[in-house]
């Protein structure tokens, strides 16, 4: 069995609304520090697969498939 | 006369409204079609209608995209059947590939729910064939995610191909930054596939049928359309 993570990340030419909204709160709690907020999903899989490569297989068909839209999101998949 | 399927997913709640509208007012034969349902036999206009089916998980019409019904339903689109898609139908049909592009958040992060004004593009489609190019309808929105993306290639075609039917605008049919409320490229509020049979919009003209709930601005779509399928 693994333990696959997965970052969904807005694709970087698109505007993230939530990203902005939490960057701007940021901002008003006195954090100027922080120049940029971008806001994705982190999802956990278990998987049954006999190898790493396997399970990478079978986590980027989740993503590409269902996971992530590919119009305007990217992916990063860890396996552990 | 044309029989109409209405689809209902579990967190369709325009689903009434499309029914009502379709069996009421425009006095046609329509059936509820279930999620689980892969029989389309005798259903000659599919409507895929607005909610938030599986609560929006993922994202919106990410998982209703992959129930059963739903590969019926892009083998009928396949084959030059109409399927219009009203909100979360337009987002259901976008995550299904029938059209193409993605919704994003509305710009300003809020639902919005008021009436909106949209402008009819093209009068090339059965949806439109009866409008006129530039006419102006005031029509319902409730949503969050209507901020309508597509990438520039993308956008270039919707638009070489004149397959933008409407856009949002204002009260005199001019697009501002304040009549495209959701922040969508192009202010595109409904577009067609590249083999004009298949609809997505945003706006609810399901929900602006009789002048007693405030509009009547939806029947002429269809209208449009129940002439088109008479003729076709």
């Amino acid at each position: 069995m693994y333990k696959a993570k997965v970052n969904v990340t807005l694709r970087p030419s698109i505007l993230d609304p939530k990203g902005k909204a939490a960057h701007h709160a940021l901002q008003n709690l006195g954090l100027n520090q922080v120049s940029k907020v971008r806001i994705g999903k982190f999802i956990e899989l278990d998987v049954e697969a006999d190898s790493e490569s396997a399970a990478k297989e079978i986590v980027e068909s989740a993503c590409s498939k269902l996971l992530a839209n590919e119009v305007m999101e990217d992916f990063e998949i860890e396996i552990e | 006369m044309a029989t109409f399927g209405v689809i209902v997913f579990p967190g369709s709640n325009c689903d009434h409204d499309a029914y009502h509208a379709m069996k009421h007012v425009m006095n046609c034969d329509v059936k509820f079609l279930w999620h689980k349902d892969t029989d389309l036999a005798g259903i000659d206009f599919l409507i895929v209608p607005g909610g938030f089916s599986y609560g929006d998980y993922l994202r919106s019409g990410a998982i209703a995209r992959f129930s059963p019904i739903m590969q019926e339903v892009v083998k009928f689109a396949e084959k030059g059947g109409p399927v219009m898609g009203i909100c979360n139908g337009f987002q259901i049909l976008l995550e299904a590939h029938l059209i193409p592009g993605a919704m994003m958040h509305n710009q300003k992060l809020r639902h919005v729910c008021k009436d909106i004004y949209m402008r009819c593009e093209t009068t090339d489609s059965l949806y439109t064939s009866g409008l006129e190019k530039g006419q102006i309808f005031n029509i319902p929105v409730s949503h969050g995610e209507g901020n309508f993306f597509i990438s520039d290639d993308g956008l270039k075609s919707l638009q070489d191909n004149d397959q933008v039917l409407f856009r949002y605008c204002d009260a005199n049919g001019d697009l501002t930054e304040e009549s495209n409320f959701n922040g969508s490229i192009d202010s595109i509020a409904g577009i067609t596939n590249t083999g004009r049979n298949v609809l997505g919009m945003m706006p609810h003209p399901e929900r602006a049928m009789e002048k007693i709930l405030g509009s009547e601005d939806g029947k002429p779509i269809f209208e449009s359309i129940l002439n088109s399928l008479s003729v076709a």
